[in-house]
Protein backbone atom coordinates (compact mmCIF):
# COMPACT_ATOMS: atom_id res chain seq x y z
CA UNK A 1 0.00 0.00 0.00
CA UNK A 2 1.25 3.44 -0.90
CA UNK A 3 0.66 6.40 1.33
CA UNK A 4 0.91 9.98 0.04
CA UNK A 5 2.91 12.20 2.36
CA UNK A 6 4.74 15.51 2.30
CA UNK A 7 8.38 15.16 3.37
CA UNK A 8 11.74 16.76 2.81
CA UNK A 9 14.36 14.58 1.14
CA UNK A 10 16.14 14.09 4.44
CA UNK A 11 12.89 13.09 6.14
CA UNK A 12 12.18 10.67 3.30
CA UNK A 13 15.61 9.06 3.70
CA UNK A 14 15.18 8.82 7.47
CA UNK A 15 11.77 7.25 6.89
CA UNK A 16 13.30 4.73 4.48
CA UNK A 17 15.95 3.90 7.09
CA UNK A 18 13.26 3.44 9.74
CA UNK A 19 11.38 1.05 7.47
CA UNK A 20 14.57 -0.84 6.58
CA UNK A 21 15.29 -1.08 10.32
CA UNK A 22 19.02 -1.78 9.93
CA UNK A 23 20.96 -3.63 12.63
CA UNK A 24 23.53 -0.87 12.98
CA UNK A 25 23.68 2.82 12.06
CA UNK A 26 26.91 4.68 12.78
CA UNK A 27 26.81 8.28 11.62
CA UNK A 28 28.13 11.76 12.23
CA UNK A 29 26.14 14.88 11.37
CA UNK A 30 27.19 17.24 8.58
CA UNK A 31 25.26 19.86 6.62
CA UNK A 32 23.09 19.17 4.62
CA UNK A 33 22.80 15.54 5.79
CA UNK A 34 22.36 16.41 9.50
CA UNK A 35 18.60 15.87 9.68
CA UNK A 36 18.88 12.28 8.49
CA UNK A 37 21.00 11.43 11.51
CA UNK A 38 18.95 13.63 13.83
CA UNK A 39 15.59 12.18 12.80
CA UNK A 40 16.88 8.63 12.78
CA UNK A 41 18.37 8.99 16.25
CA UNK A 42 14.92 10.08 17.43
CA UNK A 43 13.45 6.90 15.96
CA UNK A 44 16.06 5.01 17.97
CA UNK A 45 15.26 6.94 21.16
CA UNK A 46 11.52 6.42 20.67
CA UNK A 47 11.99 2.68 20.20
CA UNK A 48 10.63 2.73 16.64
CA UNK A 49 13.60 0.76 15.33
CA UNK A 50 15.74 -2.07 16.72
CA UNK A 51 18.91 -0.43 15.45
CA UNK A 52 22.11 -0.18 17.47
CA UNK A 53 22.93 3.49 16.93
CA UNK A 54 26.62 4.29 17.27
CA UNK A 55 27.45 7.93 17.89
CA UNK A 56 30.95 8.49 16.59
CA UNK A 57 33.49 11.28 16.70
CA UNK A 58 34.02 11.60 12.96
CA UNK A 59 33.00 10.25 9.56
CA UNK A 60 36.18 8.17 9.44
CA UNK A 61 34.89 6.43 12.56
CA UNK A 62 31.35 6.23 11.18
CA UNK A 63 32.48 4.25 8.16
CA UNK A 64 34.93 2.23 10.25
CA UNK A 65 32.14 1.25 12.64
CA UNK A 66 29.96 0.27 9.68
CA UNK A 67 32.78 -1.87 8.32
CA UNK A 68 33.20 -3.57 11.68
CA UNK A 69 29.51 -4.22 12.11
CA UNK A 70 29.00 -5.35 8.50
CA UNK A 71 31.97 -7.72 8.84
CA UNK A 72 30.28 -8.97 12.00
CA UNK A 73 27.21 -9.84 9.96
CA UNK A 74 24.97 -6.84 10.69
CA UNK A 75 23.02 -4.84 8.12
CA UNK A 76 24.74 -1.48 8.43
CA UNK A 77 24.01 2.05 7.24
CA UNK A 78 25.41 5.54 7.55
CA UNK A 79 24.91 8.86 5.74
CA UNK A 80 27.13 11.80 4.95
CA UNK A 81 27.92 14.79 2.72
CA UNK A 82 30.94 16.37 1.03
CA UNK A 83 33.74 16.93 3.57
CA UNK A 84 32.37 14.12 5.70
CA UNK A 85 32.72 11.77 2.75
CA UNK A 86 36.21 13.09 2.20
CA UNK A 87 37.13 12.41 5.81
CA UNK A 88 36.03 8.79 5.53
CA UNK A 89 38.03 8.40 2.32
CA UNK A 90 40.34 5.49 3.05
CA UNK A 91 37.64 3.46 4.75
CA UNK A 92 35.23 4.09 1.86
CA UNK A 93 37.66 2.07 -0.28
CA UNK A 94 38.07 -0.57 2.42
CA UNK A 95 34.28 -1.05 2.64
CA UNK A 96 34.12 -1.78 -1.08
CA UNK A 97 37.21 -3.96 -1.31
CA UNK A 98 36.23 -5.98 1.76
CA UNK A 99 32.92 -6.50 -0.07
CA UNK A 100 30.67 -5.22 2.68
CA UNK A 101 27.10 -4.33 1.64
CA UNK A 102 26.86 -1.01 3.48
CA UNK A 103 24.25 1.49 2.31
CA UNK A 104 25.08 5.19 2.55
CA UNK A 105 22.90 8.10 1.47
CA UNK A 106 25.14 10.98 0.36
CA UNK A 107 23.46 14.37 0.41
CA UNK A 108 25.48 15.95 -2.37
CA UNK A 109 27.33 19.10 -1.45
CA UNK A 110 30.32 20.92 -2.90
CA UNK A 111 33.59 19.60 -1.60
CA UNK A 112 35.70 22.54 -0.46
CA UNK A 113 37.05 24.96 -1.08
CA UNK A 114 36.52 27.74 -0.44
CA UNK A 115 34.05 26.38 2.08
CA UNK A 116 30.55 25.93 0.68
CA UNK A 117 27.60 23.93 1.98
CA UNK A 118 25.42 23.87 -1.13
CA UNK A 119 24.77 21.36 -3.84
CA UNK A 120 27.03 19.97 -6.47
CA UNK A 121 28.26 16.48 -7.24
CA UNK A 122 31.95 16.97 -6.50
CA UNK A 123 31.73 14.86 -3.34
CA UNK A 124 30.24 11.82 -5.06
CA UNK A 125 32.40 12.22 -8.16
CA UNK A 126 35.52 12.02 -6.05
CA UNK A 127 34.37 8.61 -4.87
CA UNK A 128 33.43 7.33 -8.31
CA UNK A 129 36.43 4.98 -8.49
CA UNK A 130 36.17 3.72 -4.90
CA UNK A 131 34.24 0.61 -5.92
CA UNK A 132 30.86 1.74 -4.58
CA UNK A 133 27.68 1.43 -6.62
CA UNK A 134 26.37 4.97 -7.12
CA UNK A 135 22.69 5.79 -7.64
CA UNK A 136 21.41 9.34 -8.19
CA UNK A 137 17.97 10.72 -7.40
CA UNK A 138 15.91 13.43 -9.07
CA UNK A 139 13.67 14.09 -6.07
CA UNK A 140 12.69 12.91 -2.60
CA UNK A 141 10.60 10.08 -4.05
CA UNK A 142 13.56 8.64 -5.91
CA UNK A 143 15.87 9.12 -2.94
CA UNK A 144 13.45 7.16 -0.75
CA UNK A 145 12.97 4.44 -3.37
CA UNK A 146 16.70 4.20 -4.09
CA UNK A 147 17.56 3.80 -0.41
CA UNK A 148 15.23 0.82 -0.04
CA UNK A 149 16.41 -0.84 -3.25
CA UNK A 150 20.05 -0.21 -2.35
CA UNK A 151 19.82 -2.68 0.53
CA UNK A 152 18.82 -5.52 -1.79
CA UNK A 153 21.35 -4.53 -4.48
CA UNK A 154 24.22 -4.38 -2.00
CA UNK A 155 23.39 -7.66 -0.31
CA UNK A 156 22.99 -9.75 -3.46
CA UNK A 157 25.34 -12.73 -3.05
CA UNK A 158 27.06 -12.10 -6.38
CA UNK A 159 27.37 -8.35 -5.77
CA UNK A 160 28.24 -7.72 -2.12
CA UNK A 161 29.26 -4.14 -2.74
CA UNK A 162 28.36 -0.97 -0.83
CA UNK A 163 25.84 1.43 -2.37
CA UNK A 164 25.86 5.21 -2.27
CA UNK A 165 22.41 6.80 -2.65
CA UNK A 166 22.92 10.36 -3.89
CA UNK A 167 20.46 13.19 -3.43
CA UNK A 168 21.09 16.86 -4.08
CA UNK A 169 21.88 18.92 -0.99
CA UNK A 170 19.17 21.42 0.02
CA UNK A 171 17.37 21.18 -3.34
CA UNK A 172 16.14 17.69 -2.46
CA UNK A 173 17.25 17.31 1.16
CA UNK A 174 15.50 20.40 2.50
CA UNK A 175 12.58 20.96 0.13
CA UNK A 176 9.21 19.47 1.02
CA UNK A 177 7.70 17.32 -1.69
CA UNK A 178 4.71 15.05 -2.01
CA UNK A 179 5.75 11.46 -2.32
CA UNK A 180 4.42 7.95 -1.92
CA UNK A 181 5.83 5.88 0.88
CA UNK A 182 5.38 2.15 1.31
CA UNK A 183 3.94 0.20 4.18
CA UNK A 184 6.62 -0.57 6.75
CA UNK A 185 5.72 -4.29 6.60
CA UNK A 186 6.05 -4.26 2.82
CA UNK A 187 9.52 -2.74 3.05
CA UNK A 188 10.48 -5.34 5.66
CA UNK A 189 9.27 -8.09 3.36
CA UNK A 190 11.10 -6.54 0.41
CA UNK A 191 14.46 -6.16 2.13
CA UNK A 192 14.15 -9.45 4.03
CA UNK A 193 16.55 -10.55 6.73
CA UNK A 194 20.24 -10.10 6.04
CA UNK A 195 22.19 -13.31 6.35
CA UNK A 196 25.88 -12.90 5.61
CA UNK A 197 27.56 -16.02 4.30
CA UNK A 198 30.78 -15.36 6.19
CA UNK A 199 30.86 -13.10 9.23
CA UNK A 200 33.07 -12.51 12.23
CA UNK A 201 30.46 -13.39 14.86
CA UNK A 202 30.00 -16.89 13.40
CA UNK A 203 31.91 -18.71 16.13
CA UNK A 204 31.55 -22.11 14.42
CA UNK A 205 33.37 -20.86 11.34
CA UNK A 206 36.14 -18.47 12.33
CA UNK A 207 37.38 -16.21 9.53
CA UNK A 208 39.96 -13.48 9.04
CA UNK A 209 38.79 -10.13 7.63
CA UNK A 210 41.13 -7.56 6.15
CA UNK A 211 44.47 -9.39 6.08
CA UNK A 212 47.58 -8.04 4.39
CA UNK A 213 47.05 -8.64 0.66
CA UNK A 214 50.31 -8.37 -1.26
CA UNK A 215 51.66 -8.89 -4.77
CA UNK A 216 50.44 -12.46 -4.99
CA UNK A 217 46.73 -11.94 -4.17
CA UNK A 218 45.70 -8.24 -4.28
CA UNK A 219 45.25 -8.16 -8.06
CA UNK A 220 42.89 -11.18 -7.96
CA UNK A 221 40.73 -9.41 -5.39
CA UNK A 222 40.53 -6.30 -7.59
CA UNK A 223 39.55 -8.51 -10.54
CA UNK A 224 36.75 -9.98 -8.41
CA UNK A 225 35.53 -6.46 -7.62
CA UNK A 226 35.32 -5.61 -11.32
CA UNK A 227 33.27 -8.73 -11.92
CA UNK A 228 30.95 -7.94 -9.01
CA UNK A 229 30.37 -4.47 -10.50
CA UNK A 230 29.45 -6.07 -13.82
CA UNK A 231 27.02 -8.31 -12.02
CA UNK A 232 25.63 -5.34 -10.09
CA UNK A 233 24.17 -4.07 -13.38
CA UNK A 234 21.93 -7.13 -13.63
CA UNK A 235 20.96 -6.83 -10.00
CA UNK A 236 20.07 -3.13 -10.22
CA UNK A 237 17.79 -3.98 -13.15
CA UNK A 238 16.14 -6.97 -11.43
CA UNK A 239 15.59 -5.18 -8.14
CA UNK A 240 14.24 -2.12 -9.99
CA UNK A 241 11.64 -4.33 -11.67
CA UNK A 242 10.72 -6.14 -8.48
CA UNK A 243 10.33 -2.82 -6.69
CA UNK A 244 8.13 -1.64 -9.57
CA UNK A 245 5.80 -4.61 -9.10
CA UNK A 246 5.51 -3.83 -5.40
CA UNK A 247 5.04 -0.07 -5.62
CA UNK A 248 4.19 0.79 -9.21
CA UNK A 249 7.46 2.72 -9.45
CA UNK A 250 9.89 0.76 -11.61
CA UNK A 251 13.54 1.75 -11.88
CA UNK A 252 16.26 1.03 -14.43
CA UNK A 253 19.71 2.41 -15.23
CA UNK A 254 18.20 5.61 -16.58
CA UNK A 255 14.90 7.01 -17.79
CA UNK A 256 14.11 8.72 -21.05
CA UNK A 257 11.98 11.81 -21.45
CA UNK A 258 10.65 12.61 -24.94
CA UNK A 259 13.82 11.07 -26.33
CA UNK A 260 12.21 8.83 -28.97
CA UNK A 261 12.24 11.31 -31.85
CA UNK A 262 14.63 13.85 -30.33
CA UNK A 263 17.20 15.48 -32.59
CA UNK A 264 19.10 17.09 -29.72
CA UNK A 265 19.19 15.79 -26.17
CA UNK A 266 20.66 16.35 -22.74
CA UNK A 267 21.92 13.75 -20.31
CA UNK A 268 22.48 14.41 -16.64
CA UNK A 269 21.79 13.38 -13.05
CA UNK A 270 20.02 14.69 -9.99
CA UNK A 271 17.45 17.39 -9.29
CA UNK A 272 18.24 19.49 -12.36
CA UNK A 273 16.63 16.72 -14.42
CA UNK A 274 13.27 17.99 -13.20
CA UNK A 275 14.14 21.50 -14.35
CA UNK A 276 15.30 20.09 -17.68
CA UNK A 277 11.96 18.31 -18.20
CA UNK A 278 10.19 21.67 -17.89
CA UNK A 279 12.58 23.10 -20.50
CA UNK A 280 11.93 20.13 -22.80
CA UNK A 281 8.17 20.64 -22.45
CA UNK A 282 8.41 24.34 -23.33
CA UNK A 283 10.61 23.71 -26.36
CA UNK A 284 8.43 20.81 -27.53
CA UNK A 285 5.46 23.18 -27.48
CA UNK A 286 7.41 25.36 -29.90
CA UNK A 287 7.99 22.31 -32.08
CA UNK A 288 11.67 21.81 -31.27
CA UNK A 289 12.53 18.12 -31.09
CA UNK A 290 14.40 17.98 -27.82
CA UNK A 291 14.75 15.12 -25.36
CA UNK A 292 16.28 14.19 -22.05
CA UNK A 293 18.02 11.18 -20.58
CA UNK A 294 18.14 11.07 -16.79
CA UNK A 295 20.91 8.82 -15.54
CA UNK A 296 20.17 6.98 -12.30
CA UNK A 297 23.10 4.58 -12.10
CA UNK A 298 26.49 6.23 -12.49
CA UNK A 299 28.57 3.34 -11.11
CA UNK A 300 28.64 0.84 -12.66
CA UNK A 301 28.35 2.96 -15.82
CA UNK A 302 25.79 1.56 -18.28
CA UNK A 303 27.76 2.53 -21.40
CA UNK A 304 26.26 0.02 -23.85
CA UNK A 305 22.69 0.78 -22.86
CA UNK A 306 23.32 4.54 -23.07
CA UNK A 307 24.85 4.19 -26.52
CA UNK A 308 21.78 2.29 -27.67
CA UNK A 309 19.32 4.76 -26.15
CA UNK A 310 21.09 7.74 -27.70
CA UNK A 311 22.07 6.15 -31.03
CA UNK A 312 19.57 8.24 -33.02
CA UNK A 313 20.51 11.59 -31.42
CA UNK A 314 23.26 13.37 -33.41
CA UNK A 315 24.00 16.13 -30.88
CA UNK A 316 24.11 15.42 -27.16
CA UNK A 317 24.69 17.83 -24.30
CA UNK A 318 26.16 16.45 -21.09
CA UNK A 319 25.24 18.06 -17.77
CA UNK A 320 28.08 17.87 -15.25
CA UNK A 321 27.53 19.22 -11.75
CA UNK A 322 31.24 18.75 -11.04
CA UNK A 323 34.53 19.79 -12.61
CA UNK A 324 37.44 17.40 -12.98
CA UNK A 325 40.08 20.06 -13.73
CA UNK A 326 41.47 17.68 -16.33
CA UNK A 327 40.72 20.50 -18.86
CA UNK A 328 38.66 17.88 -20.71
CA UNK A 329 35.28 18.49 -19.12
CA UNK A 330 33.30 16.95 -16.29
CA UNK A 331 33.24 13.31 -15.20
CA UNK A 332 30.05 12.37 -17.03
CA UNK A 333 31.36 14.01 -20.22
CA UNK A 334 34.44 11.78 -20.17
CA UNK A 335 32.38 8.65 -19.58
CA UNK A 336 29.95 9.60 -22.34
CA UNK A 337 32.84 9.77 -24.79
CA UNK A 338 33.68 6.21 -23.83
CA UNK A 339 30.04 5.12 -24.20
CA UNK A 340 29.68 6.70 -27.64
CA UNK A 341 33.17 5.98 -28.95
CA UNK A 342 33.16 5.05 -32.59
CA UNK A 343 29.68 6.46 -33.15
CA UNK A 344 28.99 9.63 -35.03
CA UNK A 345 27.76 11.96 -32.28
CA UNK A 346 28.68 15.48 -31.34
CA UNK A 347 29.13 15.84 -27.59
CA UNK A 348 29.04 19.14 -25.72
CA UNK A 349 29.70 19.55 -22.01
CA UNK A 350 27.77 21.87 -19.73
CA UNK A 351 29.36 22.31 -16.34
CA UNK A 352 26.69 23.89 -14.14
CA UNK A 353 25.45 24.55 -10.63
CA UNK A 354 28.76 24.36 -8.76
CA UNK A 355 28.46 25.28 -5.09
CA UNK A 356 24.68 25.46 -5.36
CA UNK A 357 24.58 28.04 -8.18
CA UNK A 358 20.98 28.09 -9.34
CA UNK A 359 20.19 26.44 -12.64
CA UNK A 360 16.75 27.29 -13.96
CA UNK A 361 14.62 26.51 -17.00
CA UNK A 362 16.07 29.36 -19.03
CA UNK A 363 19.60 28.06 -18.42
CA UNK A 364 18.58 24.65 -19.73
CA UNK A 365 16.83 26.22 -22.72
CA UNK A 366 20.07 28.07 -23.38
CA UNK A 367 21.90 24.74 -23.45
CA UNK A 368 19.41 23.36 -25.97
CA UNK A 369 19.91 26.48 -28.09
CA UNK A 370 23.64 25.82 -28.15
CA UNK A 371 23.02 22.18 -29.10
CA UNK A 372 20.75 23.35 -31.91
CA UNK A 373 23.48 25.66 -33.19
CA UNK A 374 25.98 22.82 -33.05
CA UNK A 375 23.54 20.67 -35.01
CA UNK A 376 23.25 23.42 -37.61
CA UNK A 377 27.00 23.36 -38.01
CA UNK A 378 27.87 26.49 -36.06
CA UNK A 379 31.02 26.37 -33.94
CA UNK A 380 30.24 25.71 -30.25
CA UNK A 381 32.82 25.21 -27.51
CA UNK A 382 33.16 21.61 -26.36
CA UNK A 383 33.19 22.64 -22.71
CA UNK A 384 30.85 25.33 -21.41
CA UNK A 385 30.30 26.79 -17.95
CA UNK A 386 26.62 27.58 -17.42
CA UNK A 387 25.56 30.35 -15.05
CA UNK A 388 29.04 31.59 -14.20
CA UNK A 389 29.76 35.33 -14.41
CA UNK A 390 32.23 36.22 -17.17
CA UNK B 1 58.38 -24.42 -0.24
CA UNK B 2 56.49 -25.86 -3.19
CA UNK B 3 55.93 -23.73 -6.27
CA UNK B 4 52.34 -24.84 -6.80
CA UNK B 5 49.97 -22.58 -8.74
CA UNK B 6 48.03 -20.17 -6.53
CA UNK B 7 44.25 -19.99 -6.99
CA UNK B 8 42.83 -17.60 -9.61
CA UNK B 9 40.30 -14.84 -8.95
CA UNK B 10 37.34 -17.09 -9.70
CA UNK B 11 38.13 -19.54 -6.91
CA UNK B 12 39.50 -17.23 -4.20
CA UNK B 13 37.21 -16.13 -1.35
CA UNK B 14 36.09 -12.55 -2.06
CA UNK B 15 37.17 -9.43 -0.23
CA UNK B 16 40.44 -10.91 1.01
CA UNK B 17 38.61 -13.09 3.51
CA UNK B 18 40.51 -16.05 4.93
CA UNK B 19 37.99 -18.76 5.64
CA UNK B 20 40.20 -21.26 7.45
CA UNK B 21 41.43 -20.80 10.99
CA UNK B 22 44.99 -21.48 12.11
CA UNK B 23 46.50 -21.00 8.67
CA UNK B 24 49.41 -18.88 9.94
CA UNK B 25 51.20 -22.23 10.34
CA UNK B 26 51.34 -22.50 6.54
CA UNK B 27 53.15 -19.19 6.19
CA UNK B 28 56.85 -19.57 6.93
CA UNK B 29 58.33 -16.40 8.30
CA UNK B 30 61.73 -17.82 9.28
CA UNK B 31 63.30 -16.14 6.27
CA UNK B 32 62.74 -12.72 7.88
CA UNK B 33 65.35 -13.51 10.56
CA UNK B 34 68.52 -11.45 10.88
CA UNK B 35 69.59 -13.03 14.19
CA UNK B 36 68.74 -16.56 15.28
CA UNK B 37 68.16 -17.75 18.84
CA UNK B 38 70.52 -20.54 19.82
CA UNK B 39 69.33 -22.85 22.62
CA UNK B 40 71.93 -24.10 25.09
CA UNK B 41 70.22 -27.13 26.73
CA UNK B 42 72.81 -27.40 29.52
CA UNK B 43 71.85 -23.93 30.81
CA UNK B 44 68.08 -24.42 30.45
CA UNK B 45 65.99 -24.59 33.63
CA UNK B 46 62.75 -25.29 31.63
CA UNK B 47 60.89 -22.37 33.18
CA UNK B 48 59.20 -21.84 29.78
CA UNK B 49 59.33 -18.04 30.04
CA UNK B 50 60.46 -18.10 26.39
CA UNK B 51 57.40 -20.18 25.46
CA UNK B 52 55.10 -17.68 27.18
CA UNK B 53 56.68 -14.60 25.61
CA UNK B 54 57.39 -15.85 22.06
CA UNK B 55 55.02 -13.85 19.78
CA UNK B 56 55.28 -16.49 17.03
CA UNK B 57 54.66 -19.66 19.06
CA UNK B 58 58.06 -20.88 17.95
CA UNK B 59 59.29 -22.49 21.17
CA UNK B 60 58.89 -26.24 20.87
CA UNK B 61 58.03 -28.21 24.01
CA UNK B 62 57.27 -31.75 25.06
CA UNK B 63 55.65 -32.70 28.35
CA UNK B 64 56.33 -29.31 29.88
CA UNK B 65 59.97 -29.17 28.85
CA UNK B 66 61.60 -27.10 26.17
CA UNK B 67 62.88 -29.21 23.28
CA UNK B 68 63.94 -26.67 20.64
CA UNK B 69 63.04 -23.76 18.39
CA UNK B 70 60.82 -23.77 15.28
CA UNK B 71 63.06 -21.96 12.78
CA UNK B 72 60.39 -22.11 10.07
CA UNK B 73 58.36 -19.50 11.96
CA UNK B 74 60.82 -17.77 14.36
CA UNK B 75 61.37 -14.20 13.12
CA UNK B 76 64.42 -13.70 15.35
CA UNK B 77 62.96 -10.92 17.52
CA UNK B 78 65.17 -11.98 20.47
CA UNK B 79 62.47 -11.72 23.15
CA UNK B 80 63.17 -15.31 24.26
CA UNK B 81 66.85 -14.53 24.89
CA UNK B 82 65.88 -11.32 26.70
CA UNK B 83 63.43 -12.96 29.10
CA UNK B 84 65.54 -16.06 29.80
CA UNK B 85 66.16 -15.91 33.60
CA UNK B 86 68.81 -18.62 33.81
CA UNK B 87 72.08 -17.56 35.45
CA UNK B 88 73.94 -18.56 32.32
CA UNK B 89 71.54 -17.66 29.48
CA UNK B 90 69.97 -20.74 27.88
CA UNK B 91 69.11 -18.77 24.72
CA UNK B 92 71.56 -16.44 23.00
CA UNK B 93 71.17 -14.55 19.74
CA UNK B 94 73.68 -15.28 16.98
CA UNK B 95 73.95 -13.58 13.58
CA UNK B 96 71.87 -15.49 11.02
CA UNK B 97 74.11 -17.28 8.57
CA UNK B 98 77.18 -16.56 10.67
CA UNK B 99 77.20 -20.05 12.02
CA UNK B 100 76.15 -22.88 9.78
CA UNK B 101 75.59 -26.53 10.61
CA UNK B 102 78.93 -28.30 10.79
CA UNK B 103 80.89 -25.03 11.13
CA UNK B 104 82.92 -24.44 14.24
Amino acid sequence: MNKRVALTGNEAIAKAMQQINPDVVAAYPITPQTEIVQIFSKYVADGLVDTEFVTVESEHSAMSACIGSAAGGARSMTATSANGLALMWEVVYIAASTRLPIVMPVVNRALSGPINIHCDHSDAMGARDSGWIQLFSENAQEAYDNAIQAVRIAENKDVLLPVMVNLDGFIISHAVENLNINDAEEVQKFVGEYKAEHYLLDKENPITVGPLDLQDFYFEHKRQQSEAMKYAKETVKEIGKEYGKLTGREYGFFSEYKLEDAEIALIGMGSTMGTAKAAVDELREQGVKVGLLKLRMFRPFPAEELAKALSHVPVIGVLDRAETFSTNGGPLFTDMHYALYGQDHKLIDFIYGLGGRDTNVSHVKGMFEMLQKAKDGQPIDRINYIGVRE
Amino acid sequence: MSKEQKPGWKSLPIGGLILTAGNADEYNTGGWRVKRPEWIPDNCIHCLFCWVYCPDSSIETEEGKMTGIDYEHCKGCGICAEVCPAKEKAIVMEPEGGKEDGDE
